[in-house]
């Protein structure tokens, strides 16, 4: 069951090899045996989860199966699940139960997929080293000393040293790929749009979006095949017709046009990453693709951009939690203004409290033209970048992070050089383009990702390319050694 | 020294939509607490704001009543601010881009028509209630409001009185009811006007520094505060004092207006395009078929009542000042009754009993039916005017007697038997040989006081038309 594809679990629970239930009961004893070590589940509720198995052991022994029915699937803690905890890795909801589905969540459950905890996180999303969470920082399972990446880290984690076959991640700057990169699995960030935000835990709405974390690209195709679909309670979810993402995963590569962006290879790349990165270029290559170098002038900007729109964003999302109606609240206070200051100060950490006030000043009064309309201009030169790029190639690659894993601590007190961390991902959430990372090769015993950014809506495209390499390599098989 | 009044008005027009902006609870009035605060309302981790297009047409269709510019493309946006009725801590609005540009709306005042100009007309929703007293030592958080759609209006500051300030709500009031998009109730706040008001010296260029008066829901209280604020201002700056920018609360216990918060405590809002929100595109096509959901509207048909129906334009302006006036008036002059009496009666008679009782026309005693009938036994010479109004209090009792019926039994059926008005002015020209003298030698008032004899001998109930040709002929002989 260990190292199964999604596929053969699937084949394995309709062929009767094992149920649901013994699958279930499998990777909850490896919960059990390595979130100690680990910390990258926030919940686990055994009999909720052993309860859905055995539902799911009904549908498949009626027949009535879908390609998930019967998996566990780790969810991050961004989700809003029904009857579960949902805490987005904060004090702030350290108690709330949710009283509804994400759609996400939601999807999964009519695929009859099981929900095998809440993965441990960010605060509120806001990281690149799962040490902001609230509920403990998350360890990288390659080893212990260092961050897995952030801020789905939890569910890297947990894939990484397979706690479950799959999991879901969100992503507004980087927060699937960076992870993946450092922990050496898949990850996928689609289109924006693609996956409803219902239910998920808004941190900057104009960028964040759901997507799988899972061993291969098959894997993540699969399950994207579940999350996927206009949705009309999010106004932003696009309305076009549903594709297959695992039906063009065996296409030839043969002549993609693989563009390299000369900004990916400056300064802040770590040199031992850039040459794993070269390797798998290379590799593409061999297979039949053709390196094209390409040019995305303002990448430079992404960064200040991002550090200016996301805050904006988070600082009106984050202001509903002010403890009158659900959620913390603090203890003893004298009047309104006093539980409001209180329940904040004491229920938000400091780096969530940094960006509401990085967002709340960008967008005051005097402000707002020279900050928050700036960064909008310059998404949309960003926007542009690509537009211009994808006129000579289909896909474009390079390095996912700047850097293998770091240990933990090591940047937590400069944020600044926490925010290089996603120099490489940020721009394609500017953009709204799908992109993904797939396992590379190693750098001291620690993993790098390669990067692949489609157009828009091209998962199928990214996914075919990265399928295609992973069969013609193992970095992806590749699991941390101890933790069996 | 004189002074100018410089007024503008933001009006919020609850619209009567049966969901929410942004979702699908109900937008009932007056349910058990939080019993309509779905997820949105209340503003649960994760949820989205799904706008509601029927709010959209509401607002279109106030844009085309006024003739304002419908822009292709409109933006929300999220006003921030913490208040505990006020769950997201943010309220969506439209700030930069709103749904309905320039327009505007012509007021009557002194019989001159006067257009006061439109700036703007924008979507957003309501915030909930803080309730006190209800939970002893606590606040209490009402959320059934939260999310209830409403249209603010905005005008330039065009108008120069309270006069004209209450004329053009009531105006605005009448427009948004007529067009069906505001249920109008002003005591359940579906309409409320936020007053802006400023003096400056006579026939200066430059504005006085403003105060704007908040949450007004009636028309008297628009009155009363407006004109207690210009005072207080005129005042103040004869005194060498100076205007701060503030807003203001009326107090309709003492008729006095009393600052909120100065310029200095004002919130920054810090407006910016709600990323949860697409951009609201509108077409021409969309346009179109809102048009075609416009009636007649109040302007139009009072034109219409002058040229067709031959009302004053008093009358007119009267009949119209309501969509259920012209609807009582409509269901009169339907079943057969004179338009011109028609609108007499419902202006004066009804009017001063509705008001006096302080009943809407809709729960009338008198019901169109009974109001028609009576005016055509006037019409038809059956009963004098006299006589109508002594019908008319038997109506209003309602005790559910028919015109006719009332007539007979009181007795009031006007004598129009040419030969019997003929032999009462016989007996009465023969009884007054002096009258008739003083009328033969040049004196008018004779002749009006024998038709006071004349209708004296047959109790009132002679057809006086009749009365005076007779009369006359009989005189001229």
């Amino acid at each position: 069951m260990l190292n199964l594809s999604l596929k053969n679990i699937s084949q394995a629970l309709e062929k009767k090899k094992f149920t649901s239930v013994e699958l279930t009961q499998f990777f909850l004893n490896r919960v059990k045996k390595h979130n100690p070590s680990l910390n990258a589940f926030i919940t686990v509720d055994e009999d909720k989860s052993l309860a859905m198995a055995a539902k799911s052991d009904q549908l498949i022994q009626s027949g009535k199966k879908n390609v998930l029915t019967g998996i566990p699937i780790a969810q991050k803690d961004i989700f809003c699940a029904s009857d579960w905890k949902t805490t987005c890795g904060s004090k702030m909801l350290e108690n709330f139960i949710s009283p509804y589905n994400s759609t996400v969540i939601q999807k999964f459950n009519d695929a009859g997929a099981v929900n095998l905890g809440k993965t441990n996180m960010d605060e509120f999303a806001m990281g690149s080293s799962n040490e902001t969470s609230y509920f403990g920082p998350v360890k990288n399972p390659w080893n212990l000393d260092y961050v897995p990446g952030g801020s789905s880290g939890g569910s890297a984690a947990a894939v990484a040293a397979r706690l479950a076959p799959a999991a879901t991640g969100t992503d507004t700057g980087g927060s699937i790929r960076q992870p993946a990169s450092l922990c050496g699995f898949t990850g996928l960030k689609p289109t924006y749009g693609l996956v409803s935000r219902y239910g998920m835990i808004a941190f900057a709405s104009s960028l964040d979006q759901a997507g799988p974390m899972a061993i291969s690209a098959e894997d993540c195709g699969l399950m994207l095949d579940v999350m996927t679909g206009h949705d009309s309670r999010d106004s932003t979810s696009i309305n076009r017709k549903k594709e297959n993402y695992t039906n063009s995963l065996d296409e030839k590569i043969d002549g993609l046009r693989v563009g390299v962006p000369k900004e990916f290879f400056g300064d802040g790349l770590s040199v031992d990453v850039q040459k794993v990165i070269e390797g798998a270029l290379k590799q593409y290559e061999k297979l039949g693709a053709k390196i094209v170098d390409i040019s995305l002038p303002n990448n430079h900007l992404a960064i200040p951009a991002y550090y200016v729109i996301a805050p904006a964003e988070a600082s009106s999302n984050l202001s509903r939690y002010d403890g009158v109606r659900y959620g913390y609240r603090t203890k003893e206070y004298d009047d309104l203004m006093d539980m409001y200051f209180k329940t904040r100060q004491e229920g938000f950490g400091d780096e969530v409290k940094r960006r509401i006030l990085i967002g709340t000043y960008v967008l005051s009064a005097g402000y707002f033209d020279a900050y928050y309309l700036k960064a909008q201009k310059i998404r949309r030169l960003i926007a542009n970048d690509f537009k211009v790029a994808y006129e000579k190639c289909d896909v474009i690659m390079g390095p996912s992070a700047p850097s293998v894993a770091f240990k933990s601590g090591e940047k937590q007190e400069d944020p600044l050089a926490m925010y290089m961390q996603d120099i490489f991902t940020i721009s394609t959430n500017l953009a709204g383009l799908p992109a993904m990372s797939i396992p590379a090769g190693f750098v001291d015993g620690l993993p790098v990702g390669l990067q692949l950014i489609g157009n828009h809506f091209d998962e199928a495209k990214i996914l075919n390319a990265a399928h295609i390499y992973q069969i013609n390599t193992d970095w992806h098989l590749r699991s941390p050694k101890g933790i069996d | 020294m004189d002074w100018d009044i410089v007024i503008g008005i933001e009006t919020h027009v609850q619209l009567t939509t049966k969901t929410k902006q942004f979702s699908g609870a109900s937008t009932k009035y007056g349910n058990e607490p939080n019993s309509q605060a779905c997820l949105v309302s209340m503003a649960y981790p994760g949820v989205l704001p799904v706008l509601n297009k029927e709010s959209v047409s509401s607002a279109i269709l106030f844009g085309l009543a006024i003739d304002a510019e419908i822009p292709p493309r409109s933006i929300f946006s999220r006003k921030n601010y913490f208040y505990p009725d006020l769950p997201k801590g943010y309220q969506i609005s439209q700030f930069e881009l709103p749904i309905v540009g320039r327009g505007k709306l012509s007021i009557n005042i002194g019989g001159k028509s006067k257009d006061v100009r439109v700036l703007r007309a924008h979507l957003e929703e309501d915030a909930g209630k803080s309730t006190h007293g209800i939970i002893e030592g606590k606040s209490g958080i009402d959320l059934n409001r939260a999310g209830t759609p409403l249209l603010e209006i905005v005008t330039e500051p065009d108008l120069s009185s309270a006069e004209e300030a209450v004329a053009y709500a009531k105006k605005l009031h009448n427009l948004v009811q007529w067009i069906g998009i505001c249920d109008g109730n002003m005591q359940e706040g579906s309409f409320r006007c936020d007053v802006n008001v400023s003096v400056k010296k006579k026939g200066s260029a430059t504005l006085g520094t403003r105060r704007e008066i908040k949450n007004l829901n009636s028309f008297r209280f628009i009155k009363q505060a407006v004109d207690y604020e210009v005072n207080w201002q005129i005042e103040r700056l004869e005194d060498g004092g100076k205007i701060e920018q503030a807003t203001i609360l009326f107090n309709p216990e003492s008729g006095e207006t009393k600052s909120m918060r100065s310029k200095e405590e004002a919130n920054d809002y810090r407006y910016f395009p709600d990323p949860d929100l697409l951009p609201l595109i509108v077409s021409d096509e969309d346009i179109a078929v809102i048009k075609k959901l416009m009636p007649e509207l109040p302007e139009a048909m009072k034109a219409r009542f002058e040229k067709d129906l031959g009302l004053s334009a008093y009358d007119s302006e009267g009949i119209t000042s309501s969509r259920d006036v012209t609807q009582y008036f409509l269901k009169i002059v339907d079943l057969g009754a004179d338009a011109k009496l028609a609108a007499n009666w419902i202006l004066g008679n009804l009017f001063s009993q509705l008001n006096n009782k302080g009943i809407d026309i809709l729960d009338s005693p008198i019901s169109p039916k009974n109001l028609s009938a009576l005016i055509n036994r006037i019409e038809d010479g059956t009963i004098s005017n006299n006589a109508a109004k002594k019908v008319f209090e038997i109506l209003w009792e309602n005790t559910g007697k028919e015109v006719d019926l009332i007539i007979d039994q009181l007795g009031l059926k006007q004598i129009s038997d040419s030969n019997e008005i003929d032999g009462i002015v016989e007996q009465v020209l023969k009884n007054n040989l002096m009258m008739v003298e003083e009328f033969k030698s040049g004196k008018e008032k004779a002749f009006n006081a024998l038709i006071g004899q004349v209708m004296k001998a047959s109790k009132g109930k002679a057809n006086p038309a009749q009365v005076s040709s007779i009369l006359k002929e009989k005189l001229s002989k």
